[in-house]
């Protein structure tokens, strides 16, 4: 698809004071002499990027870390275990979505799959109570489990990304439908319908990982590990060409970009994301089972991220928080017979009233209540 | 930013007030808070509605109290998926802090919650609807009580009635997943054992509805088929096979001679005559506890409230398992202190009046129950129904084996080609 | 070259194929033919509802992920008006059309509006999909829904060669199928909006700047790709019975035999479906744990080697 529909329709939710004076990202790059473009100015050599972010540090990020670190002191454990932890865990998934479709322009809905196969992974080459597992002690399992998801992903990827860029989500909501049939018929690996039980997290150091509070700080590190890690890559020059090849292929191709190469790349690293996600998650349930990467998960993931808003990183684990909140709480208060209605209906009013989700309200609300000011970076197409 | 916190403020202060109430439940002569769980949502929706219903009925026949202290039933929903289940369960245990916990309805789901009942040893769980046979079988759980009987358990009986009707050669046709195989076993372990065979076994993958492919693999030499499938898909099976040319008798499983089935317009609607089957009860049974149960629930929930016209399956067993939590609370005059051991105790030995028959719990609290072989009819109006050939008491989880010979149900076990 | 990657291509997938035909011909004739059939009307009940979903994508570049909704939509008013009524044809005109109402409202109300943003587009269908999968679900619970074939379909046709007897509805199926095929092959080819709807698919700009209505255009063709869903959907009622969870399966099945098949092109959607069909059936038929998973074999190989799909088209 050509560079000023695609263009035109991402922007299309955009109309506002957020796209005026918002300059694409590529346009804040120079181009060298040898052709490539330069960035050095952005990410820059180690201490001048480190200064530049400490200057960017505001009051309300600090706001934010000083209560992630104090929340598990004051909430209880319920709410510490399953509301924030879960939200933590599935955020990091949606981080994978929200940058593979947000900086790359390619909406997976094999997102939970791959994190799906890493659980899997985790359970069958470590320790579980069903006699498939192979028993591996948790330092050997973990690294192998991630290294297999990203490769699944990096094929998956591969088979996926030659085609055009709406191509992307039937090839992938193929594959997940694969790969939860095959787990399903499959009992020598898989262990099909009953999957894996009492998959845990090691204890190390005297320390249960499993009890709320060390589990929360598990999936906290991981999360803002990933958050950082997204943050940072997209200012790299491969973050930036990955943008590029999002907004125009065709230009990208002539300036002597690999375009797939990069996508794959891109579908490479969302994996390796998706994948520690799954390993916590099969952690945090502590069992696997095909139920846990159906297609209705993997279209949650999907809402989880939209709704949050592809926009910023911080999205994803805001749209996570809300779904999490919503499962957890609804049933005290709708009939939680309609609680699919509810999550569709939401999700579509997202779609077509606030494309960029949660993060685009929160925009247009500060945009007309707040002082008058450029407050928003170029915003990030979806 | 802001809006993150804000979410965790409310949720914060909404924990802590739930953590006051729920704090007061400990006093003596406080209510008694009974979480239930069952699959509200998706697919099996209805099911667990009824299984709703059937606990609801249990709390009412005893006028909502036990033992001096006022029922509080707290519902919790899952969708069939065991990790959703652990999720509900937790918020009963942790968040509405209930006091027993009476579900889930699914087989993979009771595994799921049997689980999770050993990281919460003071707090006792009884199953609802689900039928699997590890929950009971492989790691128990000494919290996790079960007092309804399993999917092996129903098909006790069946073997020894295919037998005396001369079918010698049985094909068995049944969804590739847990519950069909453990009640081709239950099948399978009596019928093998008086000299049946069973050349093919043809599992269906799950949610498949294309059975041309199984139909064209009958072989012309079986003397029957025994149908292990949902009773929408046996009447799906029926009018599949019947386009195709076949005649064979067809012996049904626990879930398959249903409403559905016995209302089938097809053309082969006589040849339905004689479908044996067998399961955990029977509409027919005239026993007189039974005959009440049925009375009851159709006077708390006529079909204009949304009730079936008689209690399913689900509102059996959630029934059955409420009833035995609230006579053990009886038997313990409500007393759920010192980590409610000596309710467990109480559940552990007490034998039951249940409407099928009598309860009574085995080592790995697996209830010990009976069994119904059925046999469709036709009553004097030409309609189809069914009658009870005969009621198999004292089914224990190992079918009569010892414990070295017992293997759990799969796709080739047991086998006899 | 190209005639030696050509014929390689023939052998390594045709020669596997050929052995085993000649293995299980052998083996039980019978049951291979018989699976021949199921698959060959397998795949035209694929190819009705598929032949929509490639339509709308291939004018529209929307990959309408309610198709499958629609399809469960067609199946229950359908199975309700036949039970009313009592007549069959009637049922399936009243399914075509709840669908294709079905259709004609969320075009023009929701996804005109976003004409050329194509993601979001689909993002919207997959919201529909989930909001019109919980409506059905509540208005006709989770019971299963098993139409009955009409009397002069009902039954098996008997003393047929070699096979002895198979189901006449099934064998109606087949009839079905290529009826549409023929139906739309004319549409596309012999009308006015055939002309136009493949000059749209050709080259949408183009269409619009010769002075054609191109609103309209649209409409009619998500009309009428909603409506095939339906029409598939009172169809598949009588055979695979309704239940929710199909809406999944036969989308998921129209986007492997558009994958496979070729995007926006209806001979395309023929060649996938009976590639699909065949290869469920005889997965089915003789090694039923791996059916599933076979057919999503094909669809890598596929992806592999020609990601356009068989008979599909650049963009």
């Amino acid at each position: 698809m050509s560079a000023a529909p695609w263009r035109r329709s991402m922007n299309g939710g955009l109309r506002g004071p957020t796209a005026a004076g918002a300059a694409p990202p590529l346009a804040a790059v120079v181009v060298t002499s040898q052709g490539k473009p330069d960035v050095r100015g952005a990410a820059g050599d180690a201490p001048a990027g480190f200064r530049r972010s400490w200057q960017h540090l505001r009051a309300h990020h600090v706001l934010v870390g000083v209560l992630l670190l104090v929340l598990p002191f004051v909430a209880t454990p319920f709410m510490t275990f399953q509301v924030a932890a879960q939200s933590l865990v599935l955020g990091l998934i949606a981080l994978s979505l929200t940058f593979l479709g947000g900086y790359g322009g390619m909406v997976s809905l094999a997102q939970m799959s791959v994190a799906g196969m890493a659980g899997y992974a985790v359970a069958i080459l470590g320790v579980s109570s069903t006699e498939v597992s192979l028993g591996w002690p948790w330092w050997l399992a973990v690294p192998f489990a991630v290294l297999i998801a990203t490769a699944c992903a990096t094929v998956i990827g591969w088979l996926s990304v030659r085609t055009e860029g709406i191509y992307t989500i039937m090839i992938t909501l193929a594959f997940g439908v694969a790969f939860y049939y095959l787990v399903l018929q499959n009992y020598t690996v898989f262990n099909g319908f009953q999957g894996f039980q009492k998959v845990y997290p090691p204890q190390l150091l005297g320390i249960d990982w499993r009890d709320p509070r060390p589990f929360y700080f598990l999936s906290l590190f991981w999360a803002l590990a990933g958050y950082l890690a997204v943050k940072w890559l997209v200012r790299t020059p491969f973050g930036v060409a990955l943008q590029g090849v999002r907004d125009n292929p065709r230009r990208m191709a002539a300036l002597g970009f690999h375009v797939v190469a990069h996508r794959v790349a891109a579908y490479a690293v969302a994996g390796a994301i998706a994948a520690v996600g799954g390993v916590l998650l099969v952690w945090y349930n502590g069992l696997i089972s095909p139920g846990s990467v159906n297609t209705g998960w993997q279209i949650n993931i999907l809402v989880i991220a939209v709704l949050g808003g592809m926009r910023h990183p911080i999205g994803a684990f805001l749209g996570a928080a809300v779904f999490v909140l919503l499962q957890t709480f609804a049933i005290d208060v709708i009939d939680r017979e309609r609680f699919n209605l509810v999550i569709g209906v939401v999700f579509l009013a997202i779609v077509l009233f606030s494309p960029d989700g949660l993060l685009g309200l929160w925009a247009k609300l500060r945009s007309r209540f707040g002082p008058n000011r450029t407050v928003i970076p170029p915003p990030t197409r979806h | 930013m802001r809006l993150t916190k804000r979410i965790w403020m409310r949720s914060m202060i909404g924990a802590a007030a739930a953590m006051a109430v729920g704090g007061a439940a400990w006093a003596q002569g406080a209510p008694i808070k009974i979480g239930v769980l069952a699959t509200l949502e998706g697919p099996f929706a209805a099911g667990g509605a009824d299984g709703m219903r059937g606990a609801e009925l249990a709390i009412k026949q005893r006028g909502g109290m036990v033992a001096g202290r006022k029922i509080e039933m707290v519902k919790a929903s899952s969708n069939a998926n065991p990790d959703v289940a652990v999720n509900a369960v937790r918020k009963l245990v942790e968040q509405d802090k209930v006091d027993i916990v009476v579900g889930p309805l699914s087989g993979g789901e009771g595994i799921a919650v049997k689980d999770y009942s050993k990281t919460q040893p003071n707090m006792t769980f009884i199953n609802g609807g689900s039928g699997a046979q590890a929950t009971t079988l492989v790691n128990p759980s000494p919290n996790f009580f079960r007092f309804n009987t399993e999917g092996a358990q129903w098909m006790v009986g069946l073997g020894k009635a295919a037998i005396d009707k001369g079918y010698k050669r049985v094909m068995v046709i049944a969804e590739d997943y847990a519950f069909p195989y453990s009640q081709v076993q239950g099948f399978m372990a009596e019928y093998c054992k008086l000299g049946g065979k069973v050349p093919v076994k043809a599992w269906v993958p799950l949610g498949g509805k294309d059975y041309s492919s199984v139909i064209a693999r009958i072989p012309n030499n079986v003397d029957a088929l025994l149908v292990v499938l949902g009773g929408a898909d046996a009447v799906n099976f029926l009018n599949q096979y019947e386009a195709a040319g076949g005649d064979k008798p067809m012996m049904g499983g626990s879930i398959t001679v249903s409403q559905d089935v016995l209302n089938y317009r097809g053309k082969r609607r006589d040849s339905l005559v004689g479908t044996m089957s067998a399961g955990p009860y029977a509409d027919s049974f005239d026993g007189a506890e039974w005959k009440a149960f049925v009375a009851d629930y159709q006077k708390n929930f006529p079909v204009s409230a949304g009730g079936y016209p008689s209690p399913s399956l689900f509102a059996l067993v959630y029934y059955t398992n409420m009833k035995a939590a609230l006579d053990g609370l009886d038997a313990v005059k409500g007393d759920l202190s010192g980590g409610q051991a000596k309710y467990r105790e109480a559940l552990s030995k007490m034998e039951l009046k249940m409407p099928t028959g009598t309860v009574k719990l085995d080592a790995n609290r697996q209830a010990i129950g009976s069994t119904f072989v059925t046999e469709v009819v036709k009553d004097a109006k030409g309609e189809l129904t069914t009658r009870v050939l005969r009621k198999v008491d004292n089914v224990d989880q190992l079918l009569g084996m010892k414990k070295e010979d017992f293997q759990i149900g799969s796709r080739d076990v047991p086998a006899c080609p | 070259m190209r005639w030696d990657a050509r014929a390689w291509a023939w052998l390594l997938i045709g020669g596997p194929i050929a052995l085993f035909s000649l293995w299980a011909i052998v083996d039980n004739t019978r049951l291979y033919f018989v699976t021949l059939l199921n698959g060959l009307t397998l795949a035209s009940l694929y190819f009705i509802v598929a032949s929509g979903f490639t339509l709308v994508f291939g004018l529209m570049r929307n990959v309408n992920l309610a198709h499958g909704s629609l399809y469960l939509l067609g199946g229950y008013v359908g199975f309700y008006v036949a039970e009313r009524t009592g007549w069959w044809v009637l049922a399936i005109a009243a399914g075509f059309l709840a669908a294709a109402i079905a259709g004609l409202l969320i075009q023009v109300l929701i996804l005109r509006r976003m004409q050329g943003e194509d993601l979001r587009q689909t993002m919207v269908t997959i919201g529909l999909s989930i909001v019109i999968a919980d409506l059905l679900l509540w208005a006709f619970t989770a019971q299963v829904h098993q139409m009955e074939a009409p009397q002069w379909l009902q039954g098996p046709i008997r003393n047929l060669p070699l096979i002895k007897a198979y189901s006449a509805y099934r064998l109606s199926l087949l009839v079905f199928g290529v009826a549409i095929g023929v139906f739309l092959w004319w549409l596309l080819t012999r009308t006015t909006v055939g002309a136009m709807i493949r000059a749209g698919v050709d080259d949408r700009q183009m269409l619009a700047a010769s002075g054609v209505n191109v609103n309209l255009v649209f409409a009619v063709t998500f009309m009428l790709g909603a409506g095939l869903a339906g029409l598939g959907g009172v169809i598949g009622a009588v055979e695979l019975s309704m239940v929710p969870g199909e809406d999944t399966r036969l989308l998921l099945a129209s986007l492997i035999v558009v994958i496979v098949g070729g995007m926006g092109s209806v001979v395309g959607a023929a060649l996938g479906a009976v590639i699909l069909g065949l290869a469920e059936t005889y997965g089915l038929a003789y090694a039923p744990t791996y059916s599933v998973v076979f057919t999503f074999v094909i669809l890598i190989l596929v992806l592999a080697f020609r990601p356009r799909g068989i008979l599909g088209r650049p963009a």
